[in-house]
């Protein structure tokens, strides 16, 4: 069932969690976040404390806090949430991290579609600087820190953390060659963190309650909680907060699901769901939460869901790396033949299989490796495939090894 | 770096911690297969058709990017490499316009080797038409973006080489095509026309404007005279470019030319000679001007020899234009000399002379083209092909030039000086212009071991020398002894960029420059054989200087048609005729 952390309504003021961090030494807020296990709530899932510990064992006199506040990913409104409600949370939590790595800038890239936050942001960044939470000095800790809110450009691939920045640094939004990793070299060639909205808004509940509060706050071996957006055929759509490690029963229930064909955990390039999955649980392990579940009810097509999905990947690649450049133009050309019957067989089929794996092992980012995940899913789950062969193509037989 | 221990398909293995795993690979000789790599450039990443497999990686990861660390286990050869790997090809391939026999590239391709490679005989993907060819024209340089892979090589050559920037990815995803801003053509933004894109792409995206066709036309033509002049540095590439073993064969070039039929075959070398006459008497003209007579004088002067750096510098650095020496470069002052002196000398009709050009360039087609280029009263040079087009004509001929005869140049404007061939090679023109001016101007030869001015040879970006002159001076250069005559040398244009910039901040002060816009020089210009890098680069370096040892003459004026020239037509140098055939003047062009 629900568990309310970050959207709580008693809430711990804003402004706390960084006067106790101030008092610890830096170092131990990052073994406080290490240890509490958490797993960067944008949907990648690496571990922040390590992420933090990284860019504060880099030597740099500049090291930058980013928050990525580029929430692109199809149906997830999670972050929009928290900025509105929760805008000195985050900001709280970015001074945190900045205080941890040693780090005394910090931007918020905000999703080019929510220009209305940006007011909203700027409010609560007042509030901090009016408080003495933000700039120089604060608290008389010797320690500096102020953000900046940068909007986007709108694009999807910007969401990876190397695009961001490389969109920071006003050249087109396209993933880096990894290493060098941010936490060594990000912004401006600085040791730079990358943080989503709500990994941010985390640390000062972490802080102020202990990681192990925080750990038993999941569900088995997951931490914290997390929060969904639940959208699609649903009768109370919105955002719930549950326990890491809860089962996707337990949101449906939440959000009024009646009639399930299917349910997308992650959005667009995470796994389709069919509805004998519903015990499975949201977690790392097995259905990697990023923040939006969409329910589909029996009425829909998923084949058409399919191509809806592939036309975006094909839409939002950055179009860099030949993998997902000309992959996913060609899985949406599959799921097209699908729905004209011109793929009528699994020796038709097997090819787009082939890709799909090869997407996933060479492409250059997450992108890339994770858009074909609903064209797996979905054929595997929704599509039937006949043994034999209608269409004579050539390709069906035996065309290649 | 230090030396690790790796596992290497299998086999333990010693690699550089820190080193790439291609470049491990290639040390090893193991094989990857690369597409958007080139040794000249920054990595990229992008077409992935280098990946290979670590443990404990989820992923394949790209060869040409990942280090090596301590115990690495890589397999270049498993069936997940393999298979992943003939699915990129077969991609790109889906998406690329492969009409192979009639693509330039033919046989020179480096995505038609892999498709071969990978025994792609039926592409799995072709979920939709091929691209439909799209041929972007400028004065020199032709895109077609139908054969682009998207490798980004040309875009990193533009800019990591040339720093000309003027080409980038515009768009995303399938939309995603390499153009300019706003998408203007090549002709209309500040392009040089070097050609580098050219000698980087994989594939037939870009190639030179063809002007084999008019060549062919004159040539069968029999009330046209076709006079042909051969750059230094195409000798030095021909035989590559041919597919034919190397021994850098000047004679057969020669005699190639013949057989094709044209009906003069004269040499570049010849004009270069006579640049550096005409450009070492400027410099020392220039010298006196600022130390005798106290005028303001643009120094340091600036060779201009390279029509990809006279564009470069109209673009960019147009505050600078007084600076550039006057003279033409050596293509334009044969063209000059050759529908006037040549055809006084011949007897000829200048109106059916046509004039063509083997370059290893390809700016020198724009060069040709300059409107104030005609002071002979005719176009100087009707027709620019590069030694790779050359090479094209010579096969369709059916010339067999491996078992040509060695043959010389016509007479008149055939005769050169090792001088003249080492313009074709960076500190080329430095050096040979130290070898005259000294001379001139101390009545000594330049106190170097055997003529060889070491320090502005090789491949160093920039190269600087001093040659301090002696208390004893020639006859009318009295005011330069025991002056110390600083030069610098700068090839490829992010080099000259920075020299120039170190200039102009007051940082550096010379008094002579000489600037080629290609890595290496002309040896490694953009109508060169394909591939070009570093290894072919030395080799054809290697190839100049073992010429120029070789001649008798290594001294522009000791060549004893320059000094005809003088005496029967020019008179002097910089005098009244050599004003009007052999020097011109720049225009400033927009910085974008």
């Amino acid at each position: 069932m629900e568990k309310k952390v970050l959207l709580a309504e008693n809430q711990p003021e804003f402004g706390a969690g960084l006067e106790k961090a101030l008092n610890m030494t830096p170092a131990d807020v990052v073994y406080e976040v290490r240890d509490s296990g958490m797993k960067g709530r944008g949907g990648a899932g690496f571990p922040t404390g390590v992420k933090w510990n990284l860019a504060g064992a880099a030597s740099s006199d500049v090291k930058y806090v980013i928050c990525n506040a580029d929430e692109g990913e199809p149906g997830t409104f999670k972050d929009r949430l928290l900025i509105e409600k929760y805008s000195e949370r985050l900001i709280e939590g970015m001074a945190m991290g900045g205080y941890a790595i040693g780090g005394s800038c910090g931007i918020i890239y905000l999703r080019a579609e929510y220009p209305y936050l940006i007011p909203v942001l700027e409010r609560a960044r007042q509030n901090f600087l009016d408080r003495g939470l933000l700039g120089k000095n604060i608290r008389g800790s010797g320690f500096d820190f102020d953000i900046e809110i940068r909007p986007g450009a709108g694009a999807y691939v910007c969401g990876e953390e190397t695009s961001l920045i490389e969109s920071l640094e006003g050249k087109r939004g396209e993933p880096r060659n990894k290493p060098p990793y941010p936490v060594n070299s990000g912004y401006l060639d600085k040791p730079t963190i990358v943080n989503n909205v709500e990994t941010f808004c985390a640390v000062p509940h972490i802080i102020l309650n202990g990681s192990e509060w925080y750990t038993d706050l999941g569900v088995g071996d997951c931490t914290g909680t997390k929060l969904f957006s639940v959208s699609g055929d649903v009768e109370r759509p919105g955002v719930y907060e549950l326990p890491m490690g809860a089962p996707l029963k337990d949101l449906l229930e939440l959000a009024g699901a009646e009639d399930i064909q299917a349910v997308q955990v992650g959005g667009a390039s995470g796994a389709t769901v069919p509805a004998s999955g519903i015990n499975r649980t949201l977690s790392f392990k097995d259905l990697p939460p990023g923040g939006s579940v969409i329910v589909f009810d029996s009425t829909i097509n998923m084949v058409d869901v399919l191509e809806n999905f592939m036309d975006f990947f094909v839409h939002e690649s950055c179009g860099q790396c030949t993998p997902c450049r000309e992959g996913n133009l060609r899985l949406m050309h599959a799921a097209q033949d699908i729905i004209n019957g011109d793929l009528c067989c699994k020796a038709c089929m097997a090819p787009y299989f082939e890709l799909a794996e090869a997407m996933k092992i060479s492409s250059k980012c997450g992108l890339g490796q994770t858009s074909a995940n609903c064209f797996v899913d979905i054929v595997n789950n929704f599509v039937e495939l006949s043994d034999e062969c209608h269409c004579g193509e050539y390709r069906c037989e035996g065309g290649d090894e | 770096m230090h030396s690790v221990t790796v596992n290497i398909n299998g086999k333990e293995c010693n690699a550089r911690e820190g080193s790439t795993i291609l470049m491990a690979c290639k040390e090893l000789g193991i094989d990857v297969p690369t597409l958007c790599y080139h040794p000249d450039l920054s990595i990229a990443g992008n077409c992935r058709v280098c990946v290979v497999e670590v443990e404990g990686w989820k992923t394949l990861v790209p060869a040409c990017v990942t280090p090596i660390t301590p115990n690495m286990v890589v397999r270049t050869d498993s069936t997940k490499v393999r298979k992943t790997r003939k699915l990129l090809v077969e991609l790109i391939l889906a998406n690329h316009h492969n009409n192979c026999p009639e693509c330039e590239r033919n046989g020179n391709c480096e995505l038609q080797d892999l498709a071969e490679r990978y025994n792609i005989r039926f592409n799995r993907f072709q979920t939709d038409e091929k691209p439909e060819s799209s041929v972007q024209v400028s004065s020199a340089i032709m895109r077609d973006n139908s054969k682009c892979i998207m490798c980004t090589r040309c875009v990193r050559t533009c800019e990591e080489l040339q720093s000309v920037a003027v080409i980038k990815s515009v768009g995303r995803s399938s939309e995603i095509h390499i153009g300019t801003f706003d998408d203007k053509g090549l002709g209309d933004v500040a392009c040089t026309q070097c050609g580098q894109c050219i000698n980087h792409c994989p594939t037939g995206a870009l190639y030179e404007k063809d002007e084999t066709v008019p060549v062919w036309a004159a040539l069968e033509d029999p009330e046209k005279i076709v006079i042909v002049q051969t750059a230094p540095a195409v000798r030095v590439g021909l035989e590559e470019a041919l597919g034919l073993p190397i021994d850098h064969h000047t004679g057969k070039m020669a005699a190639a030319l013949r057989r094709l039929g044209f009906n003069r075959v004269l040499d570049t070398d010849f004009s270069a000679d006579l640049t550096i006459i005409e450009e070492g008497h400027e410099l020392l003209f220039r010298l006196k001007d600022a130390l005798v007579e106290k005028k303001e004088v643009p120094l340091p002067m600036i060779t201009s020899c390279s029509p990809g750096w006279i564009k470069f510098i109209e673009h960019k650095h147009n505050d600078l234009l007084d600076n550039l020496s006057t003279c033409k470069s050596p293509q334009q002052m044969f063209g000059a000399i050759a529908k006037t002196y040549l055809c006084d000398k011949e007897g000829f009709d200048p109106a059916k002379i046509v004039s063509v050009s083997v370059m290893p360039c390809t700016a020198k087609k724009f060069e040709k083209d300059r409107p104030e280029m005609n002071d002979s009263g005719f176009k100087d040079v009707d027709y620019v092909i590069t030694t790779r087009e050359l090479a094209r004509m010579i096969k369709e001929a059916g010339i067999d030039f491996d078992h040509l005869p060695v043959e010389k140049f016509d007479r008149f404007m055939g005769d050169s000086t090792g001088a003249a061939v080492i313009f074709g090679a960076t500190g080329g023109v430095m050096e040979a212009a130290l070898r005259t001016a000294y001379e001139i101007a101390t009545g000594e030869e330049i106190p170097f071991k055997g003529l060889n001015v070491l320090p502005v040879r090789g491949f160093k970006g920039i190269k600087e020398a001093s040659v301090l002159l002696p208390d004893e001076m020639a006859e009318g250069w009295e005011f330069l002894a025991g002056v110390t005559l600083k030069v610098a040398v700068a090839h490829g244009l992010a080099n000259a960029d920075k020299l120039l910039k170190a200039v102009k901040a007051g940082e550096a002060e010379y008094h002579f420059i000489e600037i080629m816009a290609c890595p290496g020089g002309c040896l490694g210009g953009g109508g060169q054989p394909i591939p070009t890098d570093m290894e072919k680069r030395m080799e054809r370096m290697r190839a100049i200087y073992a010429e120029d040892e070789s001649l008798p003459l290594r001294k522009s004026h000791e060549n004893p048609e320059i000094q005809l020239l003088y005496a029967e037509y020019l008179k002097e140098p910089l005098g009244h005729k050599s004003h009007h055939l052999l020097h011109t003047k720049y225009t400033k062009r927009d910085r974008f």
